[in-house]
Parts: structure tokens; C-alpha cells; sequence
């Protein structure tokens, strides 16, 4: 059977690029095709009928006909605009460092449909919840998962034994934890305290809803995102490069 | 198509190749604009030619506002009758342009040379903004219009430069957003029609 040359698909817009006079090119994440890229015609003008439905970070209904390379988008209807987001430069922040970890980590024409759905999730708490940065580790946690990089959190990596209650060491490349014995042999890991290795057993096992009860102090969110970020910067082998900007929010805030 | 396999003389393909490296421009358009230029009268190329060079050559950032001028300062920031108390920011220099025909803003701008973009890496230092804020310093502006586009990027940069602004209280002012002339309400999206909305005005 051929392939459709016209078909349908719910998107989120990862990333945005212009091209030529008018037009766009587009990264989409979808539920059943993955994430792949599709030219978006006129949609830099004024009075195109499509470009606010296909902003960077939207969630859409498209239709599109298939091309030679690029697949073209004919139609497009906004589906959430995540509008909190638009008006909060620390939540919008937030939300496209999670757009772009979603777009580091996946390869072109790859169904994650969980991942899809936890994408499109996030930027929906990221509209509401207080606590932003909980839903961060909360998101990085849940991908790493959908993505078969879920770290080991309840046994020492080298000796198999029940971690004690007490400082561990988070090991990036053994992808979990080693107790302080066998973080000998180990030279590249994270100490890691109990209270951090026990919220992000708690984050790994629960949904949202539960997820969404932690209270975590200033110094324990400090933790939790230096653990996540120096092991997904060893998963990636490089930098994500939304964190800078974060960075450099946080401190001018502080400052 | 490849157009290393298309079989011309070295110096056709050298021209075209050095198109394709436009933005916006493909192979294909490549090759038109070259055999053009090929049946174009020797005057004429060289003329083109000799603009190319020359704004290359002359072309230089207002050290002032940071559009592009081949007189330093720019004509607009020398400008006799220009209200030197509003300070209108954009992204491109290409921005200035509607905004001046439209021969309703008589104050100066600001081109930032981009927008902050924290997927590619370009943030706050990539962008004229240090020299935006050392305009601010003299206590002449009185208000800064953010005029970048309305697109997330544009937004989180506006916000930006709201939070660095606010603080030395200079009026801050947000072009106005909403449906474009000629729009229909039908296609408008979501933030178009609530931005619309916000914004309007009694009749
Ligand atoms: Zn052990
Ligand atoms: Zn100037």
C-alpha cells in the first residue's frame, strides 16, 4: 500500500527556523511519526492564516502533504498556545530548555509516544504550578525513563547491596548509584545526599499529581538539578544550551 | 540535485556556488541568477559588482543606534527634528525600514542584531543590549519602545530588556499586538485574538 500524500497529526513545535522570503522550516515532535521537520510557506506574513498556529512551543492540529524532501504543512489550527508561558520569561525559559532536551535526545522519525505526552504535559504545568522547577527534575526524570536511561536509585551499581542511609555517589556513567565502598574504584561521581536520592526515588515512582506534592528547600533543587544536569551532559556528551540563559536568569535575579 | 555534477567552465560553477550560499537561495535559482549575469551587458555586472565591494568596504555600525550606516554617526541619529527622548528597539536593521515609511515616529532606534535565543546558545552578550543601556545612562530617553516580533523569542528578549530597564524607571512601552489589517478572524490563533483583545480600543 502507498503512503497517504496528504495526512493528519497533532504536533508541538520544537524549534523554529526561517527560511527564504517567508517561509519556515520546522522541527515537529508528533505522537506517531516522532519528530521530524516541515516547511511551513508564507507563514512570515503579516496576514498568513497559518504562522500564530505554528509558533515555536504551541500545541497544533496539522495536515500536511508529503514532499520530495520536506514533508508541507497546508493547514494548521492552534490547539494550546500555552499563553502563561508567553507572558513569564522564567516559565517560557524553562519550557524551551525542555523543548530542546526533547530535541537533543531523539532521533528523527522515532515513535515516543509517552515522551510526546510527557513534553506536552510539562508545558501545561509549566503554565500552572508554583514550584517550576520541580516539574524540571520531574520532566528530566520521566524522559530519562521513556528513553531507557533510568538511572538505578534503590541498589549500590558495583556490589548489588540496598543503599545505607547515608551519602552516596551518583556515578553518570554506570547510570545510578554506588555506595560509598565501591565509589572507590569510581573516580567520576557526584556525592549524593539522602534527602536528594530519596525525592528522586519518590519523583521516579509516582505520577504528577503525587510528583507535584514535594516541597523541596532551596539548597535540595540546587542538588537535584546539578545531579541531572552533569548525568544528561554525559548522556548527550555535550552541552544543552538553554542552560546558560537559565544560568544566567537565575543570577541576575539573585543579584 | 548536486550542483557539484553540473558540467560548465570552473569559473560558471564558482559563481554559482557562491550564490547557493545566499540564504534562500537553491541550486536551482543559483544557476538561474549565474546564466543571468552571463547575459548581462559587461557594464552592468561590473556595476553590480562594484556595489558589492563597496558595501563591503563602506559599511559600518552606527556606533550610536548599531544600524547599519556608511556615515558615523547615522543619519537618523544626526538627524535635525528627530525626538531624541524615545528610543525605539528592533531586532534587524531591515526593522527601521517600515517603521520610517510609515512617517510617524520621529524618535531614534535601536537594532539589537538579533534575538536571544536560548536553543542555539545566543544570549544577552550576543546582542547590542550592553549599548542599549549606555544610551540610558545620559537621563535624555524618556521612553523605550520594544518593537521586536511577536514570537516567543521576541517576547522573552522584550521581557528582558523590560526587566534590565525598569529598574532605572524609563517609561517602557510594548509595540501593540493584535490582528493585522485585512486579517480575517477566522484564521487569527489563539495569543493573535487575546492579544487583541487586551489591547483594545474604544470606538
Ligand atoms: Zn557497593
Ligand atoms: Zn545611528
Amino acid at each position: 500500500m502507498r503512503a497517504p500524500k496528504v495526512y493528519k497529526t497533532e504536533a508541538i513545535v520544537l524549534k523554529c527556523i526561517n527560511l527564504g522570503e517567508a517561509d519556515k522550516l520546522l522541527t515537529l515532535y508528533t505522537p506517531k511519526r516522532g519528530k521530524f521537520s516541515a516547511i511551513a510557506k508564507g507563514v512570515r506574513r503579516p496576514r498568513s492564516k497559518m504562522g500564530g498556529h505554528l509558533e515555536l512551543l504551541t500545541h497544533s492540529s496539522l495536515m500536511l502533504a508529503r514532499g520530495k524532501n520536506l514533508d508541507i504543512i497546508t493547514q494548521s489550527q492552534t490547539i494550546s498556545s500555552f499563553l502563561p508561558l508567553r507572558g513569564d520569561l522564567w516559565r517560557s525559559s524553562l519550557a524551551i530548555y525542555a523543548a530542546e532536551l526533547v530535541d537533543q535526545f531523539t532521533a528523527e522519525h522515532v515513535e515516543n509516544y509517552p515522551l510526546y505526552k510527557l513534553l506536552l504535559n510539562t508545558l501545561g504545568w509549566l503554565c500552572e504550578t508554583q514550584d517550576v522547577e520541580l516539574i524540571l527534575r520531574y520532566f528530566e526524570l520521566k524522559l530519562l525513563t521513556h528513553l531507557g536511561y533510568k538511572p538505578e536509585l534503590h541498589r549500590c551499581l558495583g556490589c548489588s547491596s540496598s543503599l545505607e542511609p547515608t551519602t552516596n555517589f551518583f556515578s553518570p556513567g554506570g547510570g545510578g548509584v554506588l555506595c560509598p565502598r565501591c565509589r572507590e574504584n569510581e573516580p567520576l561521581t557526584q556525592p549524593i545526599s539522602l534527602n536528594a536520592l530519596k525525592v528522586m526515588r519518590f519523583l521516579q515512582d509516582s505520577d504528577y499529581t503525587r510528583a507535584s506534592r514535594v516541597r523541596l528547600s532551596a539548597a535540595l533543587s540546587r542538588e537535584l538539578e546539578s545531579l541531572m544536569r552533569h548525568y544528561i551532559r554525559y548522556l548527550l556528551e555535550r552541552e544543552v544550551k538553554s542552560v546558560e540563559f537559565l544560568d544566567r536568569l537565575r543570577g541576575e535575579v539573585i543579584a | 540535485m548536486n550542483i557539484d555534477f553540473v558540467p560548465t567552465a570552473q569559473p560558471v560553477s564558482r559563481l554559482i556556488e557562491e550564490f547557493h550560499k545566499l540564504p534562500g537561495i537553491g541550486p536551482k535559482t543559483a544557476q538561474r541568477l549565474t546564466y543571468f549575469l552571463i547575459r548581462m551587458p559587461q557594464e552592468e555586472a561590473r556595476a553590480l559588482a562594484e556595489a558589492i565591494l563597496a558595501v563591503k568596504d563602506k559599511i559600518i555600525l552606527c556606533s550610536i543606534c548599531q544600524n547599519i550606516t556608511d556615515s558615523d554617526p547615522c543619519i537618523i541619529c544626526c538627524g535635525e527634528g528627530r525626538d531624541r527622548t524615545k528610543i525605539c528597539v528592533v531586532e534587524e536593521p531591515l526593522d527601521i525600514l517600515p517603521l520610517e515609511r510609515t512617517r510617524e515616529y520621529k524618535g531614534l532606534y535601536h537594532v539589537l542584531h538579533g534575538v536571544i535565543s536560548p536553543m542555539d546558545g545566543i544570549g544577552p552578550d550576543d546582542l547590542k543590549i550592553k549599548e542599549l543601556l549606555s544610551r540610558l545612562q545620559g537621563g535624555e530617553v524618556e521612553e523605550v519602545i520594544l518593537a521586536t516580533n511577536p514570537n516567543l523569542e521576541g517576547e522573552a528578549t522584550a521581557m528582558y530588556l523590560q526587566r534590565l530597564i525598569t529598574p532605572l524607571g524609563i517609561k517602557m512601552t510594548r509595540l501593540a499586538r493584535g490582528l493585522p489589517f485585512g486579517a480575517d478572524l477566522e484564521y487569527a490563533d489563539e495569543v493573535t485574538l487575546i492579544r487583541a483583545l487586551q489591547g483594545r480600543q474604544e470606538v
